[in-house]
Parts: structure tokens; C-alpha cells; sequence
């Protein structure tokens, strides 16, 4: 863009262009002109922006005025806040997610409130479209249109009318409706394409009162594949730690599994010492972890849905870091019951350990490749912590893999195998880190100096990781181009340890 | 092995008592192993509670024992080397330094002269890294002055190593001086 031009924005709301106007012209490295319908010119000396002395009013004729609307429009719904509040044990597990930066929604929709008919007036029920709009919204992907901006509210196909859409910029419209028969909610979703001009689908779901969270997300996910072609993440889960302080200053460590969004949280095991390393079984029903609470470092397998557990590895030492075979049926762990930190493959079957690393060296934090062959971990056999990689029945030696940086560590490879998620570290910032396998390119993708453990998303878009701000602990997502971030927000200040479920089968 | 104090004595009755699990070497398989087989609620009330409790059992009675010896002359005067009992270690590395070597060697003196005395050393680390490589690395910490220890004359069962990693920093904070705080070896008498 030409930097001697300014542009004209004919929007109204003056607190929202107090906010943006000094921003939105720092990001286009020009001067913005801001005129409302009254004719009235807001210039930022109007309207308190002051920082902006270099401020000229020259009149603009911008091509590139869409994107910058585009862009406005999805501030106004940046503050998308998805609010989990569970309570377990009384402890109240609240996860936000907070739209930070990099905003570049693609795609605008419309999701207007679904009709409710027959005794299905509860509020539970708003929650449908409620749902749809805030996990559309947190992909990144979309920007949601406002209830008040919408001219009208259709229910049935027959209503819409798609001018009213296409006015305010819609790319796709949702309605829906529900009907409530006896303990059974009947949904109906349609979307539509504005543009075209056309249905594409119509979903019917019928689901009870405590599936109806349930029941939004995975609307959202249709809707998502519909749109976007590849699988949503709206139906999945995350595995995560906190930590708190107790009334009697002891701390309490919670091993938490929720929906993506921090809501449905349920702590599946709490301790007074340390809970760590979440891994979740391929086929999402286990969760291995490791635990201190006999004093000793301990790996865990729990099955969800019963809460039933056992200790698979218990030895001399460290119990570390466990992955589970592509097929479930192994465990690669760290054990230092040799002498120090090897890697060893587990099988839960029977039991038996079998030793697959041999060095001096630090060897931990293993992970498989997505055909089950290959066993990628973290040693500091070189000068610092390095990725290696080398078979996972034990014949072959292992090979460094990274090669760039003074830190490379808990490396995990995306489903298709070309890429490797790892934490590089270098002059005092550890951050997130994909290293496309073939070309040997590290993109980071994280800008925080402490930022650790990060998860792939089950569609592979997304990158769940735990960061620190302002002496918190904190989730956050990336997305896996690294343009889009957010932050999950949460009441409980410590947050660590993200693990994505993979796809429920 | 005479068992002196009556602290030690409660404590291997609650280690003999309370778990079986602390006799299985090997993990346990398939269904068999099954260590918690209650539902997931009662798993996270009463697993919690008992964890608490064994260990409040556990250092309780030996507690006095250990608090009265910490606070003898021998471990708290500060002109003693025995009351230092946090050893500090560099970035990323887990060679005790020379100032500490001292530290160390008092500890073995005080641990051959009393071989019934045990203790357990336990590895941390700063926040930087990831925390299963922090654990492996505070390991090697624990183990480099449990490898002194030995060569100077202290016996293996007297000494238990544990790794924290990061997981329990002494100081809170992101900046190098709580880094120095949290690299340590911390000597804990039982």
C-alpha cells in the first residue's frame, strides 16, 4: 500500500475506533480517516488517540478499504469468551479462551439464535447457537456476526433472504431449530451460502438436556468441514495440569481433562506432589501420567471412563515421560533404573521393559513416529539437548534430527509424519517450534521466553503449548502457520502441561 | 540394621504398612495389576487423603526426631558445614562446584560416622526446558553428590535420590536469581 494515502473508514462507534485507530494505522504504517454516516470526521486528536502526531489529513480513494473493514469487523468480536465453570471438589476449573492477535478471518458468518418450540424455552437451549458462534470464532477462521447487527432472524429455509445477509458482508448463514419431546431435544441445523445463493446442508440431531454442549460442538464441527473441508476440533478434548495452594499451604496438583474449550472439566486424579507428563491413549479412553504422590516418580495408566488406574512402572529412579505406541500397546517411557535416563519401551500387555536407548547421556522424552517404526527423543549425547531419532525395535542406531539451535527437545511428529513439533531454545527463550523433517526448516512459532509442551490438535491445524504471562501459567493456541494465536485464560493461574486428545474413534 | 531412632522405626513400619506397591519392583500387568480399581471420584477423595496421610504418619512421628536433630548445634550453627544442605548447581550442568565440595564432604563425614542415619537427596531444577528433560537433569544433579557420598565412604542404603525437575521451585519468579535458587541438591535428613 501506499503509505502517503490514508483511508476512509465509514463506521460508527467511537469507543471501539478509540481503541483501534492508533493500532489499525500502526499495522497499515499509514493514516486512517475515520467518517461516520453524520458526516462527522473523528480524527484520532478527536477522539483522545494522541500518539499519532504524524497524523495527516489527506483524503483518501484506498483500494484494500474491505480489509480493513474486514479487520474491524472481527475486533468487535475478538472478545469471544468461552466460559467453562465446573465445579469439582469445589474447585472451580475456569478456562477462557482470548483471542489475541494475528486475525485474519477468512470467512463471515451468520448464526442466528435457533427457534425453540414446544416447552424447549429453557435456557439450556440457547446454548446451541451460543456454542456454534464462540468455537467458530475461536478457530481463527471465521468472524461471527453480531446478534444486533442481524436485519432479520429466520428460523426455516423459506424465510431467509439472502440480501439481508449480503448486506452486511455474509459469506454463509446458519439457522436452526429445536423441539423438545419428552427428555429428547430435537435439533435442526441448515447452513447456507450467501454468495450462491443456496442451502448446503440441513443436519437433524436428537440428543437429552446433557448432551445439548455436546450436540453444539459437533454442529460446529459440520458446519466446519463443510466450509473449510477438513475435520473441526470442536468435539475434542484436552488433558491439562494445574496447581494450586491449599488453605493449609500445601499444594495441590490436578490432573484436568475438559472439552477443547476448558469446559466439562473433570479433575481424574489430584495430588499433594507433583502430576505430570499427560499422554492420552490413540483411541482417547486412557490417559498414562506420571505421579509423585508416593514420594517417587510413578507412571500411571487411567481409564477415563471408569477412573480405574494401575502403576505400570515403578522402578528405581526416574518413571518418566510416557508415549503410547500408534497402536496402543506399548509405552516408550524414561527410566534411570540403569544408571541414568534411557529410553525404554513398555509393553502394558505383560509388563516387560525392554531397553531401546544405552548412553551416558540424557535420554528422555520419547515419542513414536506415526507408523509405530520409529522412536524420536531428546538426548544431550552432543553439546546440549538435541532431537534424535532411531528404530524402535532397537535395531539401528539413533541420528540427530535438529541441528539448528542450541536446544531442541520433546519432539513429536505431526500425523503425516513431515513435520516435528519440538520446544527450541536459544539465548534464554525456549518457544514452540515445527521442523519440517525433509527440508530441514525450523519455523517458531511462539514468541515467549518460557513456553513448553506443546500438542497437536487432532486435524493438525493447531498447536496447543503452556506458556507463562505475568507470572502465571497459561495455555495458549497456535495455529500451525503460526498466524493465529490465542490465549485460554483461566481462574487458577497455573495451568502446564496441554495434551490434545486425538480423535475419539 | 539397628534402628536407632524411633522416627526410623515408625517410619519403615508405615513403609512396610502402608503399600504394598512399595514392594513391587516390576510392573504390574494386565487386570492383576490393578493398583486403584475404585471409581474415579472416591479415587481422587480417598487416594488423596491417603497419600496425605501416610506421608503426615510417616514424617509426623519421625518429624521430632529430625526436627530436634536439625536444631542441635551440630546442623544449625551456621559455622558448621552441616547446616548447609542445599547444594547450587550451573545451567544445564550437574558438576557439584568446588565451593560446595566442602558441603558435601561434612554431610559424609556426619552419614559414615552415623550409618543409621538416612537421608534422601533431592534433585530441582530452573523452569527453563522442558520439565521431563529437567527431571532427568536434576536426576544427574542428585546423583553427582550421591556419587561423592559413595566415594567417600557412605553407605548405598542410607541414600535416596528423587527428582523434581522443575516441578517444585524453591523461588518463584522467571529471572535469573530465582534460576540460581532453583538449580539445587537439597540434603534431607529422615
Amino acid at each position: 500500500m501506499n503509505s502517503s494515502k490514508s483511508i476512509d473508514i465509514k463506521l460508527c462507534g467511537q469507543d471501539f475506533f478509540n481503541f483501534w485507530v492508533g493500532w489499525v494505522e500502526r499495522l497499515l504504517a499509514k493514516p486512517i480517516k475515520l467518517a461516520c454516516n453524520d458526516g462527522f470526521h473523528y480524527t484520532p486528536e478527536k477522539l483522545g488517540v494522541s500518539f499519532y502526531p504524524s497524523y495527516k489529513k489527506v483524503k483518501l480513494n484506498g483500494s484494500g478499504i474491505g480489509g480493513v473493514m474486514l479487520f474491524l469487523k472481527k475486533s468487535v468480536s475478538i472478545f469471544i469468551l468461552l466460559v467453562g465453570v465446573l465445579y469439582v471438589n469445589t474447585l472451580r476449573a475456569e478456562l477462557i479462551i482470548d483471542i489475541t492477535e494475528g486475525i485474519q478471518s477468512t470467512h463471515k458468518i451468520a448464526i442466528v439464535p435457533f427457534a425453540l418450540h414446544a416447552a424447549a424455552s429453557d435456557k439450556e437451549t440457547e446454548v446451541i447457537s451460543q456454542i456454534i458462534s464462540a468455537d467458530l470464532a475461536s478457530s481463527g477462521d471465521f468472524s461471527v456476526l453480531e446478534k444486533d447487527e442481524m436485519l432479520s432472524a429466520p428460523t426455516q429455509a423459506e424465510q431467509v433472504k439472502y440480501r439481508h445477509w449480503a448486506v452486511t458482508g455474509q459469506d454463509y448463514l446458519v439457522i436452526g431449530s429445536i423441539l423438545k419431546q419428552g427428555k429428547l431435544y430435537k435439533i435442526k441445523m441448515s447452513l447456507f451460502d450467501v454468495v450462491k445463493k443456496q442451502q448446503i446442508n440441513e443436519l437433524r440431531i436428537n440428543v437429552e438436556s446433557s448432551s445439548l454442549r455436546k450436540a453444539g460442538h459437533y454442529l460446529s464441527d459440520a458446519i466446519y468441514k463443510a466450509i473449510m473441508g477438513i475435520d473441526g476440533v470442536f468435539s475434542s478434548r484436552i488433558a491439562y495440569v494445574t496447581t494450586s495452594e491449599l488453605a493449609n499451604k500445601k499444594k495441590q496438583y490436578s490432573l484436568f481433562v475438559s472439552d477443547y474449550d476448558g469446559n466439562n472439566a473433570v479433575a481424574i486424579t489430584k495430588s499433594n506432589e507433583p502430576l505430570m507428563s499427560p499422554a492420552w491413549s490413540p483411541n482417547g479412553l486412557h490417559v498414562a501420567y506420571v505421579s509423585f504422590e508416593n514420594k517417587v516418580s510413578e507412571i500411571f495408566v487411567q481409564t477415563l471412563n471408569t477412573g480405574a488406574r494401575r502403576s505400570v512402572a515403578k522402578f528405581k529412579g526416574v518413571n518418566g515421560s510416557p508415549a503410547w505406541s500408534p497402536n496402543g500397546k506399548k509405552l516408550a517411557i524414561t527410566l534411570s533404573k540403569s544408571g541414568n535416563s534411557d529410553i525404554f519401551i513398555l509393553t502394558l500387555a505383560n509388563g516387560s521393559v525392554k531397553q531401546l536407548t544405552r548412553s551416558w547421556a540424557i535420554d528422555t522424552e520419547a515419542s513414536w513416529s506415526p507408523d509405530g517404526d520409529s522412536i524420536l527423543f531428546t538426548s544431550n549425547r552432543g553439546k546440549g539437548a538435541q532431537l534424535y531419532i532411531m528404530p524402535s525395535n532397537g535395531k539401528g542406531t539413533a541420528e540427530r534430527l535438529t541441528f539448528e539451535g542450541d536446544y531442541n527437545a520433546r519432539g513429536s511428529f505431526s500425523k503425516d509424519g513431515k513435520q516435528v513439533l519440538m520446544v527450541q531454545g536459544g539465548k534464554g527463550s525456549y518457544r514452540v517450534a515445527v521442523l519440517d523433517v525433509e527440508k530441514q526448516q525450523t519455523t517458531i512459532l511462539s514468541e515467549g521466553r518460557s513456553d513448553e509442551s506443546p500438542s497437536f490438535s487432532p486435524n493438525g491445524q493447531i498447536i496447543i503449548y503452556a506458556r507463562r504471562k505475568a507470572g502465571k501459567e497459561i495455555l495458549s493456541l497456535v495455529s500451525v502457520d503460526g498466524l493465529k494465536k490465542q490465549d485460554i485464560k483461566s481462574s487458577l493461574g497455573f495451568v502446564r502441561e496441554p495434551a490434545w486428545a486425538p480423535k475419539a474413534k | 540394621m539397628t534402628i536407632k531412632s524411633k522416627g526410623l522405626m515408625a517410619l519403615l513400619l508405615i513403609l512396610a504398612l502402608s503399600a504394598c506397591s512399595d514392594k513391587v519392583v516390576k510392573p504390574q500387568s494386565g487386570t492383576q495389576g490393578a493398583l486403584n480399581s475404585v471409581a474415579e471420584n472416591s479415587a481422587y477423595d480417598g487416594g488423596n487423603d491417603l497419600s496425605v496421610e501416610t506421608v503426615a504418619i510417616g514424617q509426623g512421628q519421625g518429624m521430632d526426631q529430625v526436627t530436634e536433630l536439625m536444631q542441635s548445634d551440630t546442623f544449625s550453627n551456621p559455622n558448621s558445614p552441616l547446616s548447609k544442605r542445599v547444594i547450587y548447581f550451573e545451567y544445564d550442568s550437574s558438576n557439584v562446584k568446588a565451593e560446595f565440595v566442602p558441603v558435601v564432604e561434612a554431610h559424609a563425614v556426619y552419614l559414615v560416622n552415623n550409618p543409621n542415619q538416612i537421608i534422601t537427596l533431592e534433585g530441582h531444577s530452573d523452569e527453563r526446558g522442558t520439565r521431563e528433560y529437567n527431571i532427568a537433569l536434576a536426576e544427574q544433579r542428585a546423583k553427582s553428590v550421591f556419587n561423592m557420598l559413595q566415594v567417600l565412604g557412605v553407605m548405598n542404603h542410607q541414600v535416596g535420590v528423587v527428582s523434581y525437575g522443575e516441578e517444585k521451585p524453591d523461588a518463584m519468579g522467571s529471572d535469573e536469581q530465582a534460576f540460581q535458587l532453583n538449580r539445587r541438591v537439597e540434603v534431607v535428613y529422615k
